[in-house]
């Protein structure tokens, strides 16, 4: 097994595959499951068509998603377990068998329906190793979904990560490709912390360069994308890739654009966004989450108060506006940041 | 049911160990300031005791915002608890839990919980742990009649049934959910009816009978033991004192109302039924125990108040297994 932490975050040349984010997500749940059988899975539609083995049924979905897909046909009934539609219950049930014992991996079909399992995250996943003085460690990982895009309207839609970095005691990581997913989703479940992994909806089809071998890269590090001297953008999941479309249309108008993805929303890599802004003076932060205390702001804060006498422009945002995600196609393409957006932005930052 | 000496020694040992930790405990703490968050069990000794005498330290109990008796009958040392509600470091939880979040690991004990139902799914998930890996343990998931209205429990109580796991859900029936009553947020008249919608036995039993709800309980864990599935028992008892210090009980609640379960108090009812009995314990030894546990507490609270205070760098410390400290004080102009 080789750990990356050293490396620029990018996958090594050579001794790759072209993979699916989807494939990944599914390659590093299976890779791990073999490596260690202490890792369960639990959710909704894991396998599928659940209790029907007798007709010959297995697997019948794998994942709302696919990306479960195979796991109780290698691992069973007894590590893969399709849940009753009830989240309070399956989430609480993956953190206490984590915290006695197990690496249980809960999947959360999307963020949205977050509410009615986040006491579960608030109250005793995050708290638990502190209240209880450091006697218990929660190797839990909620795997769930997030991005617009799909026409799912608001409760299908939304990109609420920032909900969670509020919270002290969880950590949280947005994979923005096939590459991060795998490293970040290995890292993820043999933490001893519980972690939130985000995958984005709009990122699933998409192929890059994935080692075949296991690898793990770090929580909480963001990595540079693009190098540039003229202006920061930062981009979290699927905006790191408007960052660059921004940049490259930006590149022909002169402007140099750093692109940097910032993986972790907990903790957040503020040295990395801090050092890059020292040396362009000017930051834009590329969010789908909304824009109120949320992690744009927080990180334009965070430069703001660390790094103010190097910025020659505020620290500025592109995100959603603080609405719900719409249904209409009309406007759900105005409720996304684009590169247009971004582009707009930062030619006023530069001007 | 014939129980053997020792185990009778041992219930009444338990109850009277609870009853002086919380009649000692619950004052000396909010001299300390911090009554707040301690709320007494008096009155329901029986519960915790008769459940936890069936459990070993390998076996799990998730427990509730009053949940010194669980901590206790599941053989958490009350010295060491008593340092917890000083907020001392000699605490299990090293100070930083407190009465509502006590918790001891090596005892199985995951926890008084400051969430109505909050420990119910941990207990749920330590039941899954046992049975994903064989280890023949079973888990108690401790509420209230307040917590039998969570929707969480429901969802666990449906799961649990679903998935045949070694748990028993124990409902500590006081009749009061902090002022109301337990017959107007109830809407069927017994909490354990309700294990008929998840396929599971239900066991009523007085709460103020340690040996009804050790018969009852036996029954359950049995079961559970054997791989026969959850059970929800139901035990009726009665809180002595309000919700917190700060809450008058007479003003949702009457004199007599009181006078009555206080004259079926637990400990009571256990040295009636031994006189009864025919001396198998003598009220001698009755009272020697509760001397022993009387001096206990005055150990305790000798022991809490020697223990240190947290050092203030302690409040970034457990927060996670690995997270770089300065990420949490970052920005916060912290003193530490």
């Amino acid at each position: 097994m080789t750990t990356l932490t050293e490396t620029p975050m990018l996958p090594p040349p050579g001794e790759t595959r072209e993979l699916q984010t989807r494939e990944a997500i599914n390659e590093a749940l299976i890779q791990e499951m073999r490596r260690d059988e202490t890792v369960i899975i639990m959710g909704e539609e894991i396998a599928g068509g659940a209790g029907r083995e007798h007709l010959g049924i297995v697997d019948a979905w794998g994942g709302a998603f696919r990306t479960t897909r195979g796991l109780i046909q290698e691992f069973g009934n007894e590590r893969v377990l399709d849940t009753p539609l009830s989240e309070a219950a399956f989430v609480g049930t993956a953190i206490g068998a984590a915290s006695t014992g197990m690496r249980a991996v809960a999947e959360l079909m999307f963020v949205d329906f977050i509410g009615v399992c986040m006491d579960q995250l608030l109250n005793n996943a995050a708290k638990m190793r502190y209240m209880f003085g450091g006697q218990v460690k929660v190797p839990f990982v909620m795997l769930t979904r997030i991005g617009a895009g799909f026409g799912s309207a608001a409760q299908h839609s939304e990109s609420f990560y920032s909900l969670f970095s509020h919270i002290p005691g969880l950590k949280g990581v947005c994979p923005s490709d096939a590459y991060t997913a795998k490293g970040l989703l290995l890292a993820a479940i043999r933490d001893d912390d519980p972690v939130i992994f985000f995958e984005h909806k709009g990122l699933y089809g998409d192929t890059c360069p994935v080692p075949e071998e296991m690898y793990t890269l770090p929580l909480g590090k963001a990595r540079t994308v693009r190098p540039g001297a003229d202006l920061t953008i930062v981009g979290i999941s699927k905006m790191t890739w408007v960052a660059v479309e921004a940049a490259e249309e930006l590149a022909k108008e002169g402007i140099n654009a750093e692109v940097i993805d910032l993986l972790s929303v907990s903790p957040i890599d503020y040295d990395h966004v801090l050092d890059s802004v020292r040396r362009t003076h000017r930051l834009l932060v590329v969010d789908e989450d909304t824009p109120v205390c949320s992690i744009s702001s927080d990180i334009c804060a965070r430069v703001a108060e660390e790094a103010f006498d190097y910025l020659d422009a505020p620290p500025s945002r592109v995100t959603p506006p603080h609405t719900p995600v719409p249904y209409s196609r009309a406007l759900e393409n105005i409720y996304l940041p684009n590169a247009e957006r971004v582009v707009n932005t930062a030619r006023r930052l530069m001007a | 049911m014939e129980l053997d000496r020792d185990t009778l020694l041992k219930l009444y040992r338990t109850m009277t160990t609870i009853r002086h930790f919380e009649e000692r405990g619950v004052p000396e703490t909010g001299q300390r300031g911090m009554s707040a968050s301690v709320h007494s069990s008096v009155g329901q000794e029986a519960v915790p005791t008769g459940v936890c005498a069936h459990l070993s330290d390998d076996d799990y109990i998730g427990s509730t915002h009053r949940g010194h008796g669980h901590c206790i009958a599941k053989g958490v040392d009350p010295k060491l608890m008593m340092a917890e509600l000083f907020g001392r470091s000699h605490g299990p939880n090293k100070g930083k839990g407190g009465s509502m979040h006590i918790a001891d690991m090596s005892k199985g004990m995951l926890g008084t919980n400051g969430i109505v139902a909050g420990s119910v799914p941990l207990a749920v998930g330590a039941a899954l742990t046992s049975k994903i890996r064989k280890l023949g343990r079973v888990a108690v998931a401790f509420f209230g009649d307040g917590g039998a209205n969570q929707g969480v429990l429901h969802e666990c109580m449906n799961l649990a049934s679903v998935w045949k796991l070694p748990v028993i859900f124990c409902c500590e029936n006081n009749g009061y959910a902090e002022s109301t009553p337990v017959e107007y947020g109830l809407s069927v008249a017994n909490v354990s009816d309700r294990a008929a919608s998840y396929d599971m036995p239900g066991f009523h039993v007085d709460g103020m009978d340690v040996l009804a709800v050790f018969e009852a309980a036996g029954e359950a864990v049995s079961r559970a033991r054997a791989g026969d599935g959850p059970a929800l028992l139901e035990a009726r008892t009665y809180r002595y004192y309000g919700h917190t210090v700060f809450d008058n009980p007479l003003t949702y609640r009457t004199k007599e109302e009181e006078d009555h379960w206080r004259a079926r108090d637990p400990l009571l009812t256990f040295r009636n039924h031994m006189v009864a009995q025919g001396n198998v314990i003598t009220a001698e030894e009755l009272d020697q125990m509760d001397e022993e546990a009387r001096v206990l507490m005055e150990e305790a609270v000798t022991f809490a108040d020697a223990s240190p205070l947290p050092e203030p760098h302690e409040i970034y410390e457990d927060v996670y297994a690995d997270y770089p400290v300065e990420m949490m004080r970052r920005g916060a102009n912290m003193p530490v």
